[in-house]
């Protein structure tokens, strides 16, 4: 393929990723960061998100498991915490399942939050595989996303 | 300060002078976020905006880094939640401490979290995700800021316009009351100016001029507060009872804070502790409480921390020692304030172990339970008693005399005279019950001596201060008498702090204490073994905080170590590497919170409070210059340097009256620069 090919394909991606709504305004603000010293910035934000993605999921399973004794209010420090992390490279869908899992919590809904962590997991899975393709593309244009 | 000069790279050019060209390229920002994600974002788009960026997960972390480099950073970026500590209690400490700017962030937008950011003081509140341009503006809180410590100063008549501030001397003076802490980071920052001046055109004049919270204007505070009630009372309606010319409303608002901050602290300790220092032990507990309670700060952070305030106190007393011999006044209060900080290693500074002991416990009990208003009389009593406290001192020897006439100064500012009469010397330094408070853990021994001038027990003549800020203690005088027997029974044993003697203190001193005299009493003891030689009277009747004997020397002497290790707690984490280790500053600090809280007491509003209140002071002192403990310097500031202190102590002296302590102060180890001698 040839480059021109290759970024247009990037381009097309970038866009679904948004019209679909998994990205959001503020992976905008990451490529926009990206330059000659850090041509993968937004590549390097998102893998180091899922390293760590990884221990808050974790550890809100454990609080979750002790299902008549659940703390609610730890619950939903951890969800703040994984909401703000998603958040800050625009990641809608993830970062609304959060919210929904956090009013699931404050109304002490312990199936709901089941329910919504369940959803919240599969968003999270979704959108690291679709931003690894996107990241694949993205090198293979070998240009960096926006500049 | 922005000192475009430490920029790096593109900031080269700040050091020809064109910083207000460069401004605000090279800002030296303090990132403070748990979420690794969140962290590597905020520093790529802080380093776009040509800031100089420094990043931290941990709230530990980012005070150890501004305590040791106080002037390192313009201003600090903290999320609210984060596990070890909260965002809000960070924000305090940091405003207490270093009073930098400080923006919260969060991904919670509710109107109450961005209320409790704007109630602690945090200068903006950021929602998450943060935007670039949301980043690109900050600078204008670090201008903001400086522009009204500036316009505070101007008003309170305090301080000079920018261009004097190279005039340290003279600022000194104006500095060397003035137990804000905002005068001790003026007088640090003109130090600095002057050091950058060429760079520094631009910001010199940013310079904020301090308000100076002298005892009385202290206690004006506190009885408006009282008046109106702790819940009702608004800045706007304190100013108006205070009717203070040149007073504003955001020195009374920031005042307000740091009060709030101390009482909360106080409350924490209010169980243990019947009355101003109940039982030595039980301040001693009780400041834990009140440590742990520190702004929230957990005790375990500040565990980590304490290991320098037990030093720092310990190099402050050995300083104060030193000195002892020369001034009678001055150094006491400045070794007892190190002995306070430095309860962790006490065994570092003071020569005796013994000392320490005292020191590391009994110095915050001391202090609380200890109204500062320790006579002269009392202190020079202490001094002699206090002997066993100086030794605690002795190891800040060199600087214990300079610390002692520096607490002295802040003691008298504080305790007039309450605390420990100086009848000997008069060179005890008044210790202002603040300063003994906090800084009991060291100095315990110095603590107890504070108080009631016991510190005394015959170490050095450092623990003197307590007496000065006796002033406005309302301790019985009486009792200082039985205290200086039983205080001073420490000055016979070098190692321990008069108050196993009695201890007297403990007991007695927690009820009758009634403001803060407690505070500043533990710093004083350190001091006043190096004052030992002065003669002080240590007759702690004014200390008659109440030390009546009731309190067993022992007893304080658990307090000492509570104390200490309380005030480790207080994560008194700084600079170890300073080496110098005297902090007078944080024990400058302390005092004239205790001269504050003196006043306090006499209002009788605080009591006890005052001495947390203080205590928690000499937590958050940053201890720059002792290089274990962090604890003095803390309270002061930072900024003020143990120079400052000294210097604030001996204009105290010379206030009251107290005696040339000035020419004393050779603070060998405290770089006071702006002493006048």
């Amino acid at each position: 393929m040839d480059r021109k090919q290759l970024q247009y394909q990037v381009a097309c991606m970038r866009k679904s990723l948004f019209d679909q709504g998994y990205l959001d305004e503020q992976f905008n603000q990451l490529e926009d960061l990206q330059d000659e010293a850090n041509p993968n910035f937004v590549e390097e934000v998102v893998t180091l998100f899922y390293s760590d993605s990884a221990r808050f999921i974790h550890n809100i399973e454990q609080a979750m498991i002790n299902k008549p004794n659940i703390d609610y209010g730890k619950l939903d420090d951890y969800m703040h915490q994984f909401k703000g992390s998603s958040s800050s490279f625009g990641a809608k869908k993830v970062k609304k399942e959060c919210s929904q899992f956090r009013e699931c919590c404050s109304a002490g809904n312990i199936e709901g939050c089941i329910k919504t962590f369940r959803q919240l997991k599969l968003e999270h899975a979704t959108l690291k595989r679709k931003l690894e393709t996107y990241f694949q593309l993205v090198k293979q244009a070998g240009i960096a996303e926006r500049r | 300060m922005l000192n475009l000069g430490y920029c790096k790279g593109s900031m080269s050019t700040a050091s020809s002078g064109g910083v207000s060209d460069q401004f605000p390229v090279g800002l030296r920002v303090l990132v403070v976020d748990d979420d690794p994600t969140c962290l590597v974002i905020l520093e790529k788009m802080l380093r776009i905006c040509l800031y100089e960026v420094t990043k931290c997960n941990r709230a530990e972390i980012a005070l150890s880094l501004l305590r040791e480099n106080r002037n390192g950073y313009d201003i600090v970026i903290s999320d609210v939640h984060m596990p070890d500590m909260d965002g809000f209690k960070l924000l305090e400490l940091i405003g207490l401490e270093m009073d930098l700017p400080v923006i919260m962030m969060s991904a919670d937008d509710g109107k109450n979290v961005v209320m409790k950011g704007v109630t602690h003081g945090a200068c903006d509140y950021l929602i998450k995700p943060i935007r670039i341009e949301a980043l690109k503006n900050i600078w204008q809180h670090v201008v903001r800021k400086k522009k009204n410590e500036r316009k505070d100063m101007e008003q309170s008549g305090s301080v000079e316009e920018g261009g004097d501030r190279q005039q340290k001397q003279s600022e000194d003076a104006d500095y060397s009351s003035s137990a804000n802490e905002g005068s001790w980071k003026n007088s640090k920052r003109r130090k600095d100016e002057e050091e950058e001046v060429d760079e520094r055109d631009d910001t010199s004049t940013l310079k904020k001029p301090r308000v100076v919270w002298s005892v009385e204007l202290h206690q004006q505070f506190v009885a408006a507060v009282n008046q109106l009630g702790i819940d009702k009372a608004v800045p706007k309606k304190i100013l108006e009872l205070m009717n203070v010319p040149g007073l504003t409303r955001e020195n009374v608002a920031s005042h307000l804070q740091k009060y709030r901050l101390y009482l909360r602290r106080l409350s924490g300790v209010s169980q243990h502790q019947s009355g101003m220092g109940n039982s030595f032990i039980s301040t001693q507990e009780a400041t834990y409480g009140s440590l742990s309670s520190l702004n929230g700060l957990d005790l375990q952070t500040l565990a980590a921390a304490s290991q320098i305030p037990a030093q720092s106190l310990a190099t402050l007393q050995a300083a104060g020692l030193g000195r002892s011999t020369a001034k009678p006044r001055m150094p006491m209060p400045i070794v007892d304030q190190r002995n306070l900080f430095s309860f962790e290693n006490p065994k570092l500074r003071f020569g005796e172990g013994q000392q320490q002991h005292l020191n590391n416990g009994k110095q915050i009990n001391l202090l609380h339970g200890i109204p500062t208003t320790m006579e002269p009389k009392q202190l020079a009593n202490m001094h002699h008693s206090a002997q066993s406290l100086g030794s605690m001192n002795m190891q800040l020897n060199a600087h214990g005399d300079q610390s002692g006439s520096l607490l002295m100064q802040m003691s008298q500012q504080q305790s007039r005279g309450q605390i420990l009469n100086e009848a000997t010397s008069s060179q005890v330094p008044r210790l202002p019950s603040s300063i003994g408070q906090p800084i009991v853990n060291n100095a315990l021994a110095s603590g107890v001596l504070a108080r009631n001038g016991l510190a005394e027990s015959g170490r050095g003549t450092g623990f003197n201060p307590v007496s000065q800020s006796s002033s406005t203690m309302n301790f019985p005088l009486n009792t200082t008498a039985e205290l200086t027997a039983t205080s001073f029974a420490l000055g016979s044993a070098p190692g321990v702090p008069s108050l196993t003697s009695k201890g007297m203190f403990p007991e007695e001193i927690s009820s009758e204490i009634k403001g803060p005299g407690g505070f500043i009493m533990p710093s004083y003891d350190i001091f006043s073994d190096l004052q030992h030689h002065r003669s002080h009277d240590w007759e702690l009747q004014n200390a008659g905080m109440t030390f009546n004997g009731s309190q067993q020397s022992n007893s304080l002497q658990s307090n000492v170590d509570v104390a200490s290790s309380v005030l480790a707690h207080q994560g008194f984490s700084s600079s170890q590497s300073n080496g110098q280790g005297r902090n007078i500053s944080a024990v400058g600090k302390p005092m004239f919170s205790a001269g504050d809280a003196t006043d306090h007491v006499n209002a009788q509003s605080l009591g006890q409070p005052l001495n947390n209140f203080f205590a928690e002071n000499l937590v958050r002192v940053k201890t720059e210059r002792v290089p274990d403990a962090s604890l003095q310097t803390t309270l002061f500031n930072e900024q003020f340097g143990q120079e400052d202190l000294m210097s604030a102590l001996l204009k105290q002296q010379q206030q009251a009256g107290i005696g040339p302590a000035e020419n004393e102060f050779d603070f060998d180890g405290y770089s006071l620069d702006n002493i006048p001698v």
